[in-house]
């Protein structure tokens, strides 16, 4: 049973052919008439078939003449020899396409008059202005669609002629992208596919290949420079550098069937998709009417358009790169606004830093400070939030969160400063328990030089009661004086108290232990 | 006089003079080599240190995979000193692993060993792989990112063991993967099990030093030997040093506190460069070097059993020994120890440099 033959008895194949051609023999989809007998006849056929197909090896597919590809794969101009070779990446080819799919004419044929037989639907090269009709005779028609991808949207020709590209083409403009412009030509691969032209990665280049052109653009009066621009925002640094495919390229913003700029007004639904809570309180901001009034492009107008450079805590306030300067004049209300709520994140981000820092310092020292330094996040996630409510304009809504983030931070600082007064506590113990049992040790040591009736070696005592002091004085100096950078007059002050305490401690032992011998 | 009746009951029923009488009459060597004789009194003294932290953290840790980080941390940041008691404990762990080699390697080059003290070796090899184990179960207690890949790390080899490895390797984890059954297995084994096992072995090896005295290197066998009274002499000498490693783990655990790091996850990545204990790491370095083939045989599988065989020969040194005892230095053994100790010491500085 052929593969390609459909529930109604009638190959893809065939209704394809008939669509490019425009007449379909059954538009109704119906099967064909017969007698109850013929159908009785197919389906025993039918079952012969299915029973024969069960224990007969799957052939290897048949490899029907294609003498399209032959004679254009041996002809020297690339212009016509390059459908050939580029076809065998094609999608269409992989869904069981050939040339005369679209093309029409007769493969089979051995002549060039014969494959390009007008009587056989020959159709050749499609004009510009037709193309977007010419892909769209499969591509619009959801029935056909189905078969080979049931999600796949039917609707690019309807939207394509929504565009700008569209509305220039209908006009005659032969100088527009169509459908063949951004997919490609006979080497049409998968959206999903890296080397694709419309994989998400090589969008901006493909538009890019006129868009970017002076000479292309000469006429329709709009810049060239947006590729330049958007090769240095954040957006293509997360596309590029970081590899993250759900940034934003030019299809995500202009639309890619249906491109066109973004209306003045709706500027901030665009970017809204992606930075929802943000387009959300402009939306509700003073800003939306005076924005609106002035004709300015909503988020565009701080955050530029094509150039969205990662933004910063600069962007705010009343200083130098601020952009709230650009219509805010100094003493009015937007200024006043501006000011107090860069003033607020600044203060958490001063908090946050002071704590993350003494954290830090307290880790380092070998503290156990997870759970404040996780405890920490509510302060960052404050911050995070807070620049996000500075859309609103309401300082009042920035310190909803900044105060509690402030909160949070202190918290963390006093965590922080107790781990490092715990460190201190820790070292001063460690100072007082190890002159404990040194000295405990030095006095067995006298204890068993007293049993063995062996006085304590002068020398040994002397080297003893130095390094001990030595010791010692690097304990007590950051104590009291802060850390020890260099043996400095204080560190050797320490060492020389050390060395007289000890030294009387060891006489004072000493002579204890001769007395009790005695 | 109400001190000496007590004393008088206790001894009808305790023998304590005879014991006293004993200890009195015990004398230790003195040479150039008695330095090694301290090492033993040093392991078992890290031991009971061992002991009494070790009791002293299972009144607050929690063996369970969802509790056993959580308590760690609670005892580290909440429980009053709980931070010198855990940082004792792990610190002291790790000197008493290297004060047991020491100890090892000076028996083995001193050859004190040989006969009558087989028994005695025996007991103190089967002891080292019983600490081995003490410190590989309870690596994994505080169940974070980093003793949870080393277990992982570690159960897999024992998994490569032909034949038994399989067996070996769900034993150890308590099913195919290490997860919160592994945990509450590793603590079983390290509070009862090994403490179990190394009661008998400890009270073996103790009581056969006891019984055979201090041996004396091979070179000053029938030599007149100084001697001194282990009661008080030696065992005050001991007690200095056991002072001095009190101060050593207080300092230890004052200044550089023993990391708790992150909870484990085992559906996080391992960290780059997961590196086993310092101990196992001789080991760990030998595997990773050996070629993936060795005559057809998995490289691996050879290495590991020739560790087995390897750690095998080590107990049963002093029977392999047999022939050259006496007084003789037996210069095979100490070139085939000083091998074994460069090499390991040779590959530990290597896992640490690469």
């Amino acid at each position: 049973m052929d593969r390609q033959t459909n529930h109604s008895g009638k190959s893809w194949r065939a209704r394809l052919a008939g669509v490019l051609r425009g007449r379909d023999e059954h538009p109704s989809g119906a099967a064909p008439p017969g007698t109850s007998q013929a159908r009785a006849i197919f389906k025993i056929a039918l079952g012969f078939a299915m029973i024969l197909a069960l224990f007969t090896p799957a052939p290897a597919q048949t490899q029907k003449k294609n003498s399209c590809i032959e004679c254009h794969a041996k002809l020297d101009d690339p212009r016509v020899s390059a459908p050939a070779k580029l076809f065998d990446n094609d999608i269409h080819r992989g869904r069981g396409l050939s040339c005369n799919d679209c093309h029409g004419g007769d493969p089979n044929a051995d002549t060039k008059e014969g494959a390009k037989d007008p009587s056989k639907g020959y159709l050749g090269k499609p004009k510009t202005a037709d193309i977007p009709a010419y892909c769209g005779k499969c591509h619009s028609d959801a029935n056909l669609m189905k078969r080979f991808n049931p999600s796949l949207r039917v609707d690019q020709e309807r939207e394509y002629y929504s565009s700008v590209h569209g509305k220039l083409l209908k006009t005659g403009e032969q100088r527009v992208a169509t459908c063949v412009s951004c997919h490609s030509v006979h080497g049409i691969r998968a959206i999903s596919d890296p080397l694709s032209s419309v994989y998400p990665s090589n969008v901006a280049e493909t538009c890019s290949k006129c868009h970017a052109s002076a000479d292309y653009m000469r006429g329709f009066g709009i810049p060239n420079d947006q590729f330049d621009k958007y090769k240095k925002s954040v957006h293509a640094n997360a596309i590029y550098v970081k590899q993250d495919l759900s940034a934003p390229t030019c299809n995500d913003c202009h639309g890619n069937h249906g491109a066109a700029p973004p209306g003045i007004a709706s500027v901030a639904n665009v970017c809204g998709t992606c930075h929802g809570r943000q387009a959300e309180l402009f939306q509700v901001s003073p800003h939306k009417a005076a924005f609106d009034q002035r004709q300015f492009g909503e988020c565009i107008k701080c955050h530029s358009n094509h150039f969205i450079a990662k933004p910063g805590d600069e962007l705010i306030g009343t200083g130098e790169k601020s952009v709230c300067i650009t219509c805010h004049a100094a003493g009015d209300k937007g200024f006043i606004a501006a000011g107090l709520m860069r003033g607020r994140i600044d203060e958490l981000i001063a908090s946050v830093d002071r704590s993350t820092e003494i954290l830090g310092r307290a880790e380092r020292a070998g503290m156990e400070v997870s759970r404040p330094k996780f405890e920490m996040k509510e302060a960052t996630d404050a911050l995070t939030h807070a620049r996000v409510l500075i859309h609103s304009s309401s300082t009042a809504e920035v310190d909803k969160v900044v105060a509690p983030g402030l909160a949070a931070s202190v918290k963390g600082y006093q965590a922080g400063l107790g781990a490092l007064a715990e460190r201190t506590f820790r070292r001063k113990g460690l100072a007082v328990s190890l002159v404990f049992i040194l000295f405990l040790a030095a006095l067995v040591y006298l204890k068993v030089r007293q049993i063995e009736d062996r006085p304590a070696v002068r020398g040994t005592k002397q080297i003893a009661i130095f390094v001990l002091s030595a010791i010692l004085a690097y304990l007590i100096k950051p104590m009291l004086f802060g850390p020890v950078q260099r043996v400095d007059a204080v560190l050797v002050g320490i060492f020389f108290v050390n060395y007289i305490v000890l030294s009387l401690v060891f006489a004072f032992g000493g002579s204890l232990l001769k007395r009790n011998k005695e | 006089m109400r001190i000496e009746a007590i004393r008088a009951w206790l001894d009808e029923r305790l023998s304590i003079s005879t014991l006293a009488g004993m200890a009195q009459k015990k004398e230790v060597p003195v040479h150039r080599h008695s330095i090694w004789y301290y090492f033993g009194g040093m392991t078992l003294f890290l031991f009971v240190v061992q002991v009494v932290t070790g009791i002293l953290l299972l009144l607050y840790y929690r063996p369970s995979a969802e509790t056993a980080f959580e308590s760690v941390q609670f005892i580290i940041t909440e429980v009053p000193f709980g931070w010198l008691i855990r940082s004792i404990h792990s610190w002291s762990a790790n000197l008493l692993i290297g004060t047991l080699f020491i100890h090892m390697f000076s028996v083995f080059f001193m050859k004190a060993y040989r006969s009558p003290r087989e028994i005695t070796w025996v007991t103190g090899a089967l002891l080292l792989f019983i600490f081995l184990g003490f410190g590989f179960s309870g690596y994994l207690l505080p169940w974070n990112k980093l003793a949870f890949f080393a277990t992982k790390v570690g159960t897999d080899i024992a998994g490569v063991i032909p034949g038994a490895g399989h067996f070996m390797l769900r034993f150890l984890r308590g099913g195919d993967d290490v997860t919160g059954a592994t945990l509450t297995r590793f603590y079983g084994f390290h509070v009862a099990v090994l403490p179990a096992i190394t009661t008998v072995l400890l009270g073996i090896h103790a009581l056969l030093v006891q019984l055979h005295g201090m041996s004396v290197p091979p070179g000053l066998a029938g030599k007149s030997v100084k001697k001194m009274k282990f009661v008080p002499n030696f065992l005050l000498r001991d007690l200095i040093g056991w002072i001095l490693a009190i101060g050593v783990l207080a300092a230890l655990a004052a200044l550089f506190p023993w990391e708790l790091g992150e909870k484990a996850d085992a559906f996080a990545s391992a960290p780059a460069g997961i590196k086993p204990e310092w101990y196992f790491l001789f080991m760990f370095e030998t595997l990773k070097l050996v070629p993936a083939k060795i005559f057809t045989i998995d490289g691996e599988v050879i290495a590991i059993l020739a560790f087995s065989l390897g750690g095998l020969a080590w107990v049963l040194v002093p029977f392999f020994d047999k022939a050259t005892s006496g007084r003789t230095r037996s210069l095979a053994f100490t070139i085939a120890g000083l091998v074994i100790v460069i090499y390991m010491v040779a590959m530990t500085v290597y896992g640490f440099v690469m």
